[in-house]
């Protein structure tokens, strides 16, 4: 048995030569990963944490399977540990005009403690990475990708003006707690959570310590993101767990979770070939900035606000029970080759495979039929709106 | 009834010019919760390593070699509904499909029970 292809974040050193793998061969010529430390890790290894490399760490990529977790996540409270984003510090004069040269969100008009999605993006209108920023007072608080964030850190010092400083918060470390019983959780242990409505956020104490803690994540569920000094991690993670309702949730989970909710992963769904357009991100450009451009790639991604892009990013729903992963072809009636599946798998929740990707615009309405070829095999699908499995935030904060 | 094991991780078990292959406890855990199987048609010839069965997790699609040469007899039906049968007995009723052998010679160099455990110990 070999294990041939991977969906979701997982990288080259775990498809290969890992013991995760079951290839102890396919690792031969590559040079292995120097992988650093989570401040959790040995929190998830005395959890049952299967560590699998992900993003220049170790990371838990499973606790008690990723059936079992995903479906726990969607009924009570799941904890993820996502300490390998970055988070940044960004400050200094003028910089939320100064962060609208790198991104197409109005930071200028960004109310204050209020996560925005954003795009850093290129020249050409590729993305570089998404992201969220928020302001608090002057400043910004940024989180980005784990994979991306030093050349993230490099982008933003080279193009922002000198009187702009980008801070790496090393010293932090970031929990997320996602699920229907999130709030009920996280309240008993930081009250007043609860009264943060979707896409707010604020600082809290706990136990002398401070906490930075906004409702969003990346689930489609209802729940929280705690940015909390490396040095009390555990001990959060500790109090978080010690609750029924909640467990420790592994990148496996983090995945097919946010698959059903029809959210992009970076580097799978949207990278530098892709703009906001074709990805369906265009949410993240308001009217002043559609109006005005002054955004890197403005010149092609507002024409492709007016005439179109070329290619979308869409659903699939793929008969039968065979997952359809990352990189298989799709096809029109002819068999011609009209786009590609940038992520696939299981849907824990709906029992089927389902998938995302790119493909012809004219294509693209829900109901298309279509092929997917993976490994010589074809597929029937069809383009199926997101998300797949309802968002549930909590818009106007719970009681 | 002798039972042999791959480094690949399928094991063979050998009654007369029959066996039945599947894959191993070890492989079904580091795949997790199976969702998909796919078993080799009856009568399709297979040689010893060729792909014989396709196994999906959640996670990953992984190949199952056949560990020997031989004519297969049949697929496990039950996998196609029940995959995660694979999960719950993956060297009783998970089996993929059963081989009529053509070279039993080909078993030589394959592991057996004592010698695989301490296989997946060492990994």
């Amino acid at each position: 048995m070999n294990r041939e292809t991977h969906s979701g974040p997982t990288d080259e050193t775990q498809a290969r030569g890992t013991p995760y793998s079951g290839d102890p061969e396919g690792g031969a010529g590559t040079r292995p990963a120097e992988l650093d430390k989570l401040p959790l890790d040995a929190w998830h290894r005395t959890r049952g944490g299967r560590m699998v490399p992900f993003a220049g760490y170790e990371m838990p990529v499973q606790y008690e399977g990723i059936m079992a977790e995903h479906l726990w996540t969607r009924e009570n409270a799941g904890l993820f540990d996502v300490s390998h984003m970055g988070q940044l510090f960004v400050h200094g004069q003028g910089v939320d005009a100064a962060l609208e040269t790198l991104m197409p969100g109005d930071f200028q008009a960004a109310a204050d403690m209020k996560p925005k999605y954003s795009l850093l993006l290129d020249d050409d209108g590729g993305i570089i990475d998404d992201l969220m920023a928020t302001r608090r007072g002057s400043d910004f608080y940024v989180v980005v990708n784990g994979a991306t964030k030093h050349g993230d850190i490099q982008v933003m010092q080279n193009r922002l003006p000198g009187s702009v400083v980008v801070d790496y918060m090393k010293e932090q470390a970031l929990l997320a707690l996602q699920g229907p019983r999130a709030a009920d959780v996280l309240e008993t242990i930081v009250p007043g959570v609860s009264g943060l409505s979707f896409m707010e956020g604020r600082a809290f104490q706990w136990n002398g310590r401070s906490l930075w803690i906004s409702r969003s994540g990346y689930t489609g569920e209802d729940g929280f993101e705690i940015s909390v000094p490396a040095t009390g991690a555990a001990e959060l993670a500790d109090a978080i767990c010690a609750h029924e309702l909640a467990k420790p949730i592994g990148l496996g989970a983090r995945d097919s979770l946010r698959l059903e909710a029809g959210l992009p992963l970076y580097g799978h769904d949207i990278d530098l070939d892709t703009t906001p357009v074709m990805a369906g991100l265009t949410f993240a450009i308001n009217k002043r900035r559609r109006a005005e451009g002054g955004f890197p790639g403005s010149m092609r991604i507002l024409a492709e606000l007016q005439n179109g892009a070329p290619q979308k990013r869409v659903g699939f729903e793929v008969e039968g029970r065979q997952p359809v992963r990352e990189g298989a072809l799709v096809l029109d009636g002819e068999g011609n080759e009209v786009g590609k599946i940038t992520s696939g798998g299981f849907s824990p929740s709906l029992q089927r495979p389902i998938a995302m990707g790119y493909v012809a615009s004219h294509l693209a309405e829900p109901g298309t039929a279509l092929k997917l070829e993976q490994r010589g095999k074809l597929f029937d699908a069809r383009v199926a709106p997101m998300p797949f499995v309802p968002h549930r935030y909590q818009r106007k904060g719970a009681a | 009834m002798p039972v042999y094991f791959t480094k690949e991780h399928e094991w063979i078990r050998v009654d007369g010019n029959n066996a039945t292959v599947g894959i191993s406890n070890h492989a079904q855990e580091q795949l997790g919760d199976i969702v998909f199987a796919e078993t080799p048609q009856a009568g399709r010839s297979l040689r010893k390593g060729e792909e014989a069965a396709v196994v999906e997790s959640v996670k990953a699609a992984s190949d199952v070699y056949s560990p020997i040469s031989g004519t297969v007899i049949e697929g496990n039906p039950a996998l196609a509904d029940d995959p995660a049968i694979i999960n719950n007995d993956p060297e009783g009723a998970g089996w993929f499909f059963k081989i009529e052998v053509t070279n039993p010679s080909e078993l030589e160099g394959l592991m057996d029970e004592a010698a695989y455990r301490d296989f997946v110990a060492s990994l």
